[in-house]
């Protein structure tokens, strides 16, 4: 595919609008859904079903003072939730979500969302340093030794993917689950090598997605009964707004990383009719079961988060890379 | 290849410079109002016990930034190898194998230790 200035400038246009539409909506589907589940109303005033909800919120959140609280470092302040947000949209750019509908595709996709991921937990660190208040520093303490914690075996169980695709070639690796149902790398069965194991890198891979997006029941890093608010106590306005957002969008990335990696990225289950629908689908029924998982499990502690990583799920992952390699070799 | 590595840049770069506009018309729209007591941080009224950014925490989380950084680096190993795993043949799997036995040996060893474990 060429790239030209009129593609990047389109590229650019529809990741930023992409990550803010969804972010917005999501916050409405987890308010929404959230009610459902503790059987309240929620958000249902404004439009139908609340759907006007988040663009007001977005208008209010823009109207507010962004207060910055004095002996804070005014460049980290502002810059903080600036550097939440931009990561998440620029995975947008590398993610392909049909045959055709990708910004740029490039043969380290895998790589490169990665190396971006990771830079989201500076942002935290910034946040929670600079806005001077000892629950942020906590929390962001709290918050950058989970996500690193948890990085490792989501890397892992990453390699094992890489391993059976031979590839990083985000579209390549959904080409080759392309066929069937029984193809895709989550089912041991037909996949290209045959693999046992994959059911367990799922979860692994899963269980990794829910730490490092700071979701529930591993959200200690804004476990508001004691923390307050976390990293973002002390912001208010549009840089509450980005830090929202920007986790919202890195939920969406996570998903969109589960479904390409262990569900077949946009291919059909009977390997009919392969398109972006099938993407939105399998994308959607993550993200909804991310929700649930929020509202239905009660918060870990902050040891018992660290202990499950580094006790249980690097090992795990790592013997598990182990006999991947070896079955992948004999076989 | 350059043009295009350049057009790809520019995507990111036009990214990088669009999301500050948001934190930028906040500014513009909301209002300015200041004052020392106003930008205070606080706590139920209680403005000074909460400023405190330099007390102390737990050294574990020294140890474990430190553990990520070998975990991490090994991960970054392992990346190419994973690619070409079925070119390389069983010599290079076996070379791996035992890198990965040694640095599972230090998890054990770390763990034995008791750096994880709290209290």
């Amino acid at each position: 595919m060429s790239l030209t200035l009129l593609n990047v400038i389109f590229a650019v246009v529809v990741a930023i609008a992409f990550a803010a539409a969804n972010a917005a909506y999501l916050v409405w589907a987890e308010r929404r859904g959230a009610a459902r589940i503790q059987r309240r109303p929620g958000p249902n005033i404004n439009g139908p079903f609340g759907l006007l909800q988040p663009p007001l919120d977005g208008i209010k959140l823009m109207a507010k003072q962004l207060i910055i609280p004095g002996g804070a470092d005014k460049v980290l302040f502002i810059g903080a939730p600036v550097l939440a947000m931009y990561p998440a949209i620029m995975s947008f750019v590398t993610i392909p979500f049909s045959d055709s509908i990708v910004a740029h595709n490039i043969n380290v996709g895998i790589l490169m969302i990665f190396a971006f991921a990771s830079t989201g937990s500076m942002s935290l660190i910034f946040a929670g340093w600079s806005s001077r208040n000892k629950y942020s520093m906590m929390s962001a303490v709290r918050a950058v030794s989970q996500s690193v914690a948890y990085e490792i075996p989501m890397l892992i169980t990453t390699i094992t993917v890489v391993m059976i695709a031979g590839s990083m070639d985000l579209m390549e690796i959904v080409h080759q689950q392309s066929s069937s149902i029984l193809h895709w790398n989550i089912f041991p069965l037909l996949g290209k090598s045959h693999n046992i194991l994959m059911p367990a890198s799922f979860l692994i891979f899963f269980i990794c997605t829910l730490a490092e997006t700071n979701r529930a029941p591993f959200d200690l890093g804004e476990a508001e009964s004691e923390l307050v608010a976390g990293f973002h106590t002390e912001y208010g306005s549009m840089g509450f707004g980005l830090f929202f957002m920007g986790e919202y969008a890195n939920i969406v990335i996570g998903s969109c990383m589960t479904t390409i990696l262990f569900l077949g990225g946009w291919s059909c289950p009977f390997g009919l009719f392969p398109g972006v629908w099938w993407f939105l689908l399998k994308l959607y029924l993550l993200i909804a079961t991310f929700i649930w998982i929020r509202w239905t499990f009660p918060r870990t502690t902050i040891y018992g988060l660290l202990n499950l990583s580094w006790k249980i799920l690097i090992p795990l992952s790592l013997v598990n890379l182990l006999l991947t390699a070896g079955l992948i070799k004999v076989f | 290849m350059s043009t295009e590595l350049a057009l790809s840049a520019i995507t990111l770069i036009g990214i990088a410079a669009l999301v500050p506009i948001l934190m930028a018309m906040t500014a513009f729209l909301g209002p300015r109002s200041r004052g020392k007591v106003k930008n205070e941080a606080y706590e139920s009224g209680i403005g000074s016990i909460i400023g405190a950014v330099d007390q102390k925490f737990s050294v574990k989380f020294y140890l474990l930034a430190i553990l990520f950084l070998i975990f991490d680096i090994e991960t970054v190993f392992m990346f190419p190898w994973a690619v070409s795993l079925r070119e390389l043949g069983w010599f290079g799997f076996i070379e791996m194998v035992v890198f990965m036995l040694l640095l599972l040996t230090g998890l054990i060893y770390i763990l034995k230790k008791g750096v994880l474990n709290w209290r």
